[in-house]
């Protein structure tokens, strides 16, 4: 689908305002549904649901890990609990606890965790979790979901709702361009979504790296540069057909992720093709390093993933292929 | 079952225990056999439980937070008809349900996987948070090693029973006073045990915990207390009712050979007897 309006007048909006949107509307729809969180309500928007039913918003107070456990006890006793806190400290603080108390026993407790990446901004890098996808998709069974703008995080919400067991849903603190409002938009739990095809490379790209991908791919087309666009916002289950014959059909592959390229979408998208279609992959992310502090879209410009990092990153590699 | 009985069921639960850990070859007997008369008396007295029913949505829940003694939770789901006692032997087999430390998935009566030490009681909490929200009756126990507890998690999962006065939870500290590296003291003192729940607004309950009168007045008194959980220290010997595993560290997570298990179960036997008599 060709994005052929002017992106920079998208309003914006952060995608964990989608998250604490439909939480609330979970909870008019299901008696069942609790929240917890970690006395991060305000930031996480699970302030949205509190508001509404007090009685179904847990918090834990500054504890991860025990949140982690009462959410696996919840669930345990027939609740669809909803864990709230930090991309950092949900999925590294409480990473054992999920693990061996939610993932093993596959409990049905849907993890959202917002203030994820770099985007965190001025907090730096003790906020700014760039592994938490590589955390979590080790975990057997453990779905991933990284929307890549509001409307897409409401869907996905829904689509964890709607999915019976774990899912870690990642979430931004910094608010990026809603470009998913188009009457054709269908989220479908573990399927790439096709944003622009193309004949001359792929671009796999997740979460607020989308947008910013999609610029680049505009961008690199007035190179004559012919690329194909893909939202992975299912990390996993990944949509491995679509990888494979995307890569078949364009064969060369460029990751785009505000995440570590270690263990996120670059890694899964190649452990894929180095089994099923060797082909040539870039990854653009974080490269073994930690963050800093600065403004959201300076540091994203700083390491790269804003659309002219994007842009220069696919060119100087093509040049070198 | 009277305290008779309740005495003669805990030596069959212990039979069950040096067996399957004998049979795996590998397991934890000290604590197992520390908390046996307690898990007697919990599957044959305390618990709202149907063997037939494992699933039944009102019954009461029970966390063995300190899952690597689960040799003595299983004796004592077998004996309670929850599974075949024969299945005991097939511990930490290759296919076997019964996992070194408990799985939920797979075992009959089981509530909840542990063995990671500090998570259980975690999850005891939202059991018993989910019963107060459903205002359902039923009650949650969890059992915790005072080793366990040496793990920040266990204090914060106290913190937010006593701060949402979870009355219908019973935490069960098994206080054998070994770890696997020595004395709880010497290793890094969780002392003092009820003071420390006290501060995190549990009643609590010292108790021997091999003698039933003291087990079941204890368990009576929880019942009745209201606006707080309760914490029961149940002073116990580790290894206790075989000679050489009582009070010995090294007993904590290692199997019998052939010789001592034959000694151990004659021990066992010996003592049943008499009972009997």
């Amino acid at each position: 689908m060709p994005i052929s309006r002017n992106l920079n007048d998208l309003p914006r909006i952060a995608t964990r305002e989608g998250y604490g949107s439909t939480l609330a509307e979970l909870g008019r729809e299901d008696q069942n549904v609790v929240v917890l969180d970690a006395d991060l309500a305000a930031a996480t928007k699970t302030c949205v649901f509190a508001k509404e039913f007090p009685d179904r918003h847990i918090n834990c107070g500054i504890a991860e890990a025990n949140m982690a456990g009462i959410a696996a006890g919840l669930a345990a006793s027939g609740k669809t609990p909803f864990m709230s806190s930090f991309a950092m400290f949900a999925s590294g603080r409480a990473y054992e606890q999920i693990r061996n108390s939610i993932a093993y026993p596959g409990l049905n407790v849907k993890i959202g965790a917002s203030h994820a990446g770099i985007s965190v901004g001025e907090d730096g890098a003790t906020h700014q979790c760039n592994e938490d996808i590589a955390l979590m998709r080790s975990l057997p069974g453990m779905a991933i979901l990284n929307p890549s703008d509001n409307i897409e995080a409401i869907a996905a919400v829904r689509a964890a709702y709607a999915y019976k067991g774990p899912v870690y849903m990642r979430f931004g603190r910094l608010a990026v361009p809603v470009f998913n409002d188009r009457s054709d938009y269908k989220f479908e739990f573990g399927k790439g979504v096709t944003l622009r095809e193309g004949k001359d490379i792929t671009i796999f790209a997740t979460g607020l790296c989308v947008v910013e991908a999609i610029y680049a791919s505009e961008k690199l087309a007035e190179d004559g540069i012919d690329a194909e666009l893909i939202n992975m916002h299912t990390i996993k289950p990944l949509d491995e057909a679509l990888v494979v014959a995307s890569a078949t059909k364009t064969g060369r592959v460029f990751t785009v992720e505000e995440h570590s390229v270690i263990g996120g979408l670059g890694s899964a998208v190649c452990e894929t093709l180095s089994e099923k279609r060797p082909t040539k992959v870039t990854r653009i992310g974080m490269h073994d390093i930690f963050g800093e502090s600065g403004p959201a879209l300076e540091l994203l410009h700083k390491y790269g993933l804003d659309a002219e990092g994007i842009y220069k990153k696919i060119k100087v590699a093509l040049q070198s292929d | 079952m009277d305290v008779l009985e309740l005495k003669k069921m805990a030596h069959k639960v212990r039979e069950g225990i040096v067996t399957s850990i004998y049979s795996a070859k590998a397991g934890h007997p000290g604590g197992s056999l520390s908390a046996a008369d307690l898990f007697t008396y919990l599957y044959f007295e305390e618990l709202h439980v149907d063997p037939k029913c494992p699933q039944m949505q009102e019954r009461d829940r029970f966390v063995l937070s300190k899952g690597h003694t689960a040799p003595g939770l299983y004796a004592a789901l077998a004996y309670r008809g929850f599974f075949p006692v024969e299945d005991l032997k097939t511990l930490r087999h290759v296919g076997s349900y019964l996992q070194g430390h408990p799985d939920m998935k797979c075992v009959p009566g089981v509530d909840m996987s542990t063995g990671s030490l500090g998570q259980g009681l975690s999850a005891a909490v939202g059991m018993a948070l989910a019963a107060k929200m459903d205002q359902k009756d039923y009650r949650v126990y969890a059992m915790c090693g005072d080793g366990e507890i040496q793990e920040g998690q266990i204090w914060e999962a106290a913190m937010f029973a006593g701060h949402r006065r979870l009355d219908n939870l019973v935490v069960i500290v098994d206080h054998n006073r070994l770890q696997i590296d020595g004395r709880v003291e010497d290793v890094c003192s969780p002392y003092p045990m009820d003071e420390k729940f006290r501060a995190f607004q549990f009643h609590t309950i010292t108790i021997d915990g091999h003698n039933f009168e003291e087990i079941d007045a204890a368990f009576k008194e929880a019942k009745q207390t209201k606006g707080m959980p309760t914490a029961i220290i149940a002073n116990t010997q580790k290894g206790r009712g075989v000679s050489f595993m009582e009070d010995a560290a090294e007993w904590h997570g290692k199997a019998p050979k052939e010789a001592e298990f034959y000694v151990a179960m004659e021990e066992l036997k010996k003592a049943g007897e008499a009972l009997c008599q």
